[in-house]
This record gives C-alpha cells, sequence and structure tokens, in this order.
C-alpha cells in the first residue's frame, strides 16, 4: 500500500534503504534535509555512522575525493548541502567527474552522486538562493536530476545510488522537504530518462522542473476552474531526456509553458523550450512561453524573494496567454 | 644507502632510458612532422629518475595519477609506448582511442584511472582513490605525481588537509623541476611564485610525514619511495615528498625544444662531447647519464652493455613510433561516443 508522507521522510527512507542494498555505496557529508526536514535522516546518520564521513569545509576537495573513490569502485554519494556550495567544486564536477569517461575512451567510470538543494528557500540571501541545474546540464557527461514529488525523489535517488554509471548531480529544491505525497512501499526505482505526465489535460502543456511540478498542479487547478485544461508533463531528469513524452503533450496541446526555477538565459526552460521548437514546430500553436527566476542575484527581503520566484500565479497568467492564442 | 641489485639497477636504467627516447620522439613528431601534433606539449626529459624509481615500486593494481608531463609516467607504470605515442598523436591504437592527446594520457588498465591538465586536478582525485582502498582494504598503493606549481592551487591545500585527517594511504610526490644542482640535495629553497620560504614547510605544517629527495638519484627515490609504498600498503599515510630535479635546457614553456639533439649514450663517458648548450646539464644534471656513470663506476654494467641496452631501447621505441604513425585517425562521428556509460 502506497503511503503518505513527505518529501524529507522518502529521501531518508530511500536512502536508508540504498544503504542497505549495497556496501559500495558511502555518504561524503549526512547534512540532508536542509534547515527542515534533517530530523529524518538522523536515523539513518546513527545506523550507518561508518560508512559515513563528515568532511572540513573543503567542496573542491571532497568532492574530488568522490569522484576518485568512484572511479575506483564505491559509489559515494556527496552531500554539498547548499548548491551554490557546488561552485566552490566546479573543477572537480566538471573538469574532472564529466569528462573522465569519455576522455578514457569508455574505460574510466565515475558513478558518483553530488546532492544540493537549490532555490529561493526563504530568507536564504543571495548566496543560499541559488540554482545551479544549468550550469550542469550545460555539461555533457553530467547527469541533472530534478525531483518534484517524495516518490520521485526516493526512486530517482536509488537509480543514482546504485544503478548509474555516470557523475550525476541530484538538485532537490528546498522548499520540497516539507511537501507530502504518495509513496510506492518499499524500495522502487525510477530510471533515469522517463518523463511522467502528472496531469492529463488537452488546452496547453505545462512542463515542469523540480519545485515548479507541484506549483505547476496548482496552476493547473486554478486554470481548470477557468476551463483551461492544463497537462503537467515533468521531465524528472534532464540529463538524459526524455523528449519523446514531452512531445507527445506538445502534439495534443499545441501550446507550451515551460518552467523551472533557475535563471533563464541558457538556463533549463530556455534550454527545453529551444527543443520544443526545434521537433515540434509544427504542432504550436502559440509561441512557447518561458517561467523562470528573474534575471537577478536573489535578494534579501521577503516582497523582493516573492516577486523574483517563479509562482504558480505566474505559471497561470503565461498559461492563460498562450491559450489565449 | 643501500644499492639496488645489478639486475634490477639495470632495468631502472632501461626504464629511464625507454622514458627518454620516448619524449625525444615526441619532439620529433613536433618538430619534423608538419600537422602532427597540432597544439602545445609537455615533455618529461630531466625527470626520469623519479618517475621509473617510484613507479618500479609499485604493482600494476596500484594506482598512479599524473600531469600534463604525463607520457613518460604512464611508460613507467609499465604502458606500451607504442599505445603512448599513437595516444599524443590521436589516433585510434591510443591507450584513449585519440581521445585524449598529450595532455590526457590515461591507462586504466594501469591503475591510471584518469588523467588531468588542470594543476592539481588529480590531488584530489588521488585522496579518494586511496581513500577507495581504505575502505575496500586491499592494500594498494596511490602515488600522484605533481609540479610544484601545484602547490599554489587552492586545491592543494584542501586535499593535503583532507588526506592527513582521513589517514589515507596516498603519496604526494612533488616534482620541483628547477633546482639548482648544488641544492638538490637540499630541504628545500624559495620558490619566486610562493611565500613560503620551502615549499616542504607547507605539508610539515599539516603534520604530514614530509621527505625530500634528489629525483636525479633514481636509488635515492627506490628507497625512499618503497618504504612509503609499505607503509601505504598497510593503510597508513598520507605521504609527502619533494623530488627535486634541474631544468632541462630544451623545456621551453609550452613547446619545448631539441636544443641539444638527442642524448647521445657515448656522453656518458665524453662529458666534452655534448653541444654547448646542453653540455653543463648533461654533465651535472641528466639523471639518465649520471645513473649511467654510476653504474660503470661501480662495474654494474659495462660500457659494452650499457651501448647494447640503449640500442636495444631505442629500437623498441623507434618501432612504437611506426607503430603510432601508421595507426589510423579516429573516424570524425567517434567523437559523439562515450560522453555517458
Amino acid at each position: 500500500m502506497p503511503k503518505t508522507m513527505t518529501y524529507a521522510q522518502a529521501m531518508a527512507e530511500g536512502l536508508d534503504e540504498i544503504l542497505a542494498a549495497d556496501e559500495r555505496v558511502t555518504l561524503i557529508g549526512a547534512g540532508f534535509g536542509g534547515l527542515s526536514g534533517g530530523q529524518y535522516f538522523n536515523p539513518v546518520r546513527e545506523k550507518y555512522a561508518d560508512r559515513i564521513k563528515y568532511p572540513p569545509i573543503a567542496e573542491l576537495a571532497y568532492c574530488g575525493i568522490a569522484v576518485g573513490a568512484a572511479m575506483a569502485g564505491m559509489r559515494p554519494i556527496v552531500e554539498l548541502g547548499t548548491g551554490t556550495f557546488s561552485y566552490e567544486a566546479i573543477p572537480q564536477i566538471i573538469n574532472e567527474a564529466a569528462i573522465a569517461y569519455s576522455n578514457s575512451g569508455g574505460q574510466t567510470s565515475v558513478p558518483v552522486t553530488f546532492h544540493m538543494l537549490h532555490g529561493v528557500r526563504g530568507a536564504g540571501g543571495v548566496q543560499h538562493s541559488g540554482s545551479p541545474q544549468p550550469w550542469y546540464w550545460n555539461t555533457p557527461g553530467l547527469q541533472v536530476v530534478e525531483p518534484g514529488t517524495p516518490a520521485d525523489v526516493k526512486g530517482l535517488l536509488r537509480w543514482s545510488a546504485l544503478h548509474s554509471k555516470n557523475p550525476t548531480v541530484f538538485i532537490n529544491h528546498a522548499r520540497l522537504m516539507d511537501t507530502e505525497g504518495q509513496v510506492p512501499d518499499g524500495p522502487h526505482d525510477v530510471p533515469f530518462g522517463l518523463a511522467e505526465v502528472k496531469r492529463q489535460g488537452s488546452d496547453v502543456t505545462i512542463v515542469a522542473c523540480g519545485i515548479q511540478v507541484p506549483r505547476a498542479l496548482e496552476a493547473a487547478e486554478t486554470l481548470a476552474r477557468e476551463g483551461i485544461q492544463a497537462e503537467v508533463v515533468d521531465p524528472r531528469t534532464l540529463q538524459p531526456l526524455d523528449t519523446a513524452t514531452i512531445l507527445a503533450s506538445v502534439r495534443k496541446t499545441g501550446r507550451v509553458v515551460v518552467t523551472d526555477e533557475s535563471h533563464d538565459h541558457c538556463g533549463v526552460a530556455a534550454g527545453l523550450a529551444a527543443i520544443i521548437a526545434d521537433e515540434g514546430f509544427a504542432s504550436l500553436k502559440a509561441p512557447i512561453k518561458r517561467v523562470s527566476t528573474m534575471a537577478v542575484p536573489v535578494p534579501y527581503a521577503k516582497p523582493m524573494e516573492d516577486y523574483v520566484t517563479p509562482t504558480a500565479e505566474r505559471i497561470v497568467a503565461a498559461a492563460r496567454e498562450v491559450a489565449s492564442r | 644507502m643501500s644499492q639496488l641489485p645489478p639486475d634490477q639497477a639495470v632495468n631502472l636504467l632501461g626504464m629511464m632510458l625507454r622514458m627518454r627516447r620516448l619524449e625525444e620522439h615526441v619532439i620529433h613528431f613536433a618538430e619534423d612532422h608538419q600537422g602532427l601534433i597540432r597544439g602545445h606539449f609537455h615533455v618529461y626529459i630531466g625527470q626520469e629518475a623519479a618517475g621509473a624509481a617510484a613507479c618500479a615500486t609499485l604493482r600494476k593494481e596500484d594506482y598512479v595519477y599524473t600531469t600534463h608531463r604525463n607520457h613518460a609516467h604512464v611508460a613507467a607504470k609499465g604502458g606500451d609506448p607504442g599505445r603512448i605515442l599513437a595516444e599524443i598523436i590521436g589516433r585510434v591504437d591510443g591507450y584513449c582511442k585519440g581521445r585524449a592527446g598529450t595532455f590526457h594520457v590515461a591507462a586504466p588498465d594501469l591503475g591510471i584511472l584518469h588523467t588531468s591538465a588542470i594543476v592539481a586536478g588529480c590531488l584530489p582525485l588521488a585522496a579518494g582513490t586511496a581513500y577507495a582502498s581504505k575502505l575496500q582494504k586491499n592494500g594498494r598503493a596511490t602515488i600522484v605525481f605533481f609540479g610544484d606549481g601545484a602547490m599554489e592551487e587552492g586545491g592543494f591545500y584542501e586535499t593535503m588537509n583532507i588526506a592527513q585527517l582521513w589517514g589515507l594511504p596516498v603519496i604526494f610526490y612533488m616534482e620541483n623541476n628547477a633546482v639548482q644542482p648544488g641544492e638538490r640535495a637540499g630541504r628545500g629553497s624559495p620558490s619566486s611564485d610562493h611565500s613560503a620560504k620551502s615549499l616542504s614547510d607547507i605539508p610539515r605544517a599539516f603534520s604530514i610525514d614530509t621527505h625530500h629527495v634528489d629525483g636525479t638519484d633514481p636509488e635515492a627515490v627506490h628507497e625512499l619511495v618503497s618504504s612509503l609504498v609499505e607503509k601505504a600498503r598497510r593503510g597508513e599515510g598520507p605521504f609527502f615528498v619533494e623530488s627535486r630535479t634541474s631544468r632541462w635546457p630544451g623545456n621551453y614553456g609550452a613547446f619545448p625544444k631539441s636544443v641539444g639533439g638527442d642524448t647521445d649514450i657515448n656522453w656518458t663517458w665524453s662529458p666534452e662531447s655534448p653541444p654547448e648548450v646542453v653540455r653543463k646539464w648533461e654533465e651535472q644534471s641528466d639523471p639518465v647519464l649520471l645513473y649511467a656513470r654510476n653504474l660503470l663506476a661501480r662495474k654494474a654494467i659495462s660500457r659494452e652493455s650499457l651501448i647494447d641496452l640503449d640500442a636495444h631501447v631505442r629500437n623498441e621505441v623507434d618501432e612504437a613510433a611506426k607503430f603510432a604513425l601508421n595507426s589510423p585517425l579516429p573516424p570524425a562521428e567517434a567523437a559523439v561516443e562515450y560522453a555517458y556509460a
């Protein structure tokens, strides 16, 4: 029987099952859950204390250590905390982890997971509200995961930690930790590269990543009251990307809103919109609209913070606009 | 210091000659063949004693990380000169199928899992591989070679700190290749790019077991690194070695030049013969000739056997160069393979 649980609970349960399943999985850092969901991880931290290393504040070195351990047969999960901290480790994530398999002509694989929290979490200020997913999606060799629901975070983390052969940047939104959803009982895998239609609709497709999934579902409820039936498609992984499922929805509705909580230039929404324009142009009845974080470093005060966030209201406005064309 | 037995000593000299002849071919590829090496490159000439002797202490399954100056390290770890040269010129028979080139020759089968040309790029990786060895309890040692410039990078400091905190079985082998001949045996000297009075003071500040060695003396390197590798096999570490060599006159930044021609083995006994531009270096600082003279003096090898050994190695590397030149370029569309496993 599926159970209702929070995102953080689902992740903690998944992590417990992952560590039980494979001794090669080790943790570097274990501050999962951010500021709100941390308590669910305490039992995991105690149960597997001998497989967790708490590193000094040295993101570059401990990410590189995880990469080197992965190349030598381990399956490390690195917990970076806030996603912007991963910028300190860019040389090891982008310049080493991402290239090793290609550079070696397919000999050295790097099954490491870099886990981080992104986004406007509330009073994070500019350096604790960032969204690094476009940086990583722009890097061949990396897989990029943006779960949006408790069931998906559990299944995708399991796939990343136990089955994937490539380095994975696993990006959770800090505000998802307290959200609730149905989660299948026991271990379950969500293989990479499979989008999911989270809501059926015929009038407009909303392609939504990560926290934009619950925001898009909320927007769809509002739109439904206005007579607009939105279909919500969740790619779940940006790399590998399930373009077939996205394009099937575009063919059905002919109208598209793409949304991600990251900056827009060369960003996730822009990249997805470009693919849809390129491969789905014949189906389009209106220009594709993008709903992203506004193009400014995220400010601190609440009204300004809310203003730059790609909220459900902004998704509704964009969907209305494309539906009216 | 104990001497190596003659057969082991001659093998070591043979490896040093192989590394020298390999790099001479790389320079010939650049100088004699238009378009064969299209970009800049680096060679290991003058440092052979260090790489050869350090790698001679390892088993096949032990790990080595190297740098942009990697060609001869791969050979020292047991790499086939033909496949190394093929990789350097981007051919399908190269260790990485022509994807890596001169800067990134890796040979995972030989324990060289990945080669970074970013200064200090492999230091965290080496600590990570050592961390894996510790968890897997497999008794494997990891040696990471890097230049003194890596100690200018932040990643060096982060890695030293974690390696020492976690007790990782890794040997940080720093090759300082710009030391005056008379100072090679010393403890350290200032660098124009570093505020520390002596580079080896830095790992000492992290409480890391730190050593220095004359990097032109292969038996000194062998004795030191053997003892460290034995400790690493027991899970001890980390260790830091400063290996001190003197810059080869052909080492012109990004485009090394064959300024004095190929090393002539006859220079071993006629130090007045080399062209003036390299004469002093060959006499005082060339690890290959210094060791050849040492082995001749203690009768570990005869002059005739030395000439034979060199001829044998030259023939082997000449054949390797032919193999590389005959290996085809990869098809263009192979570019898109191997982005993901």
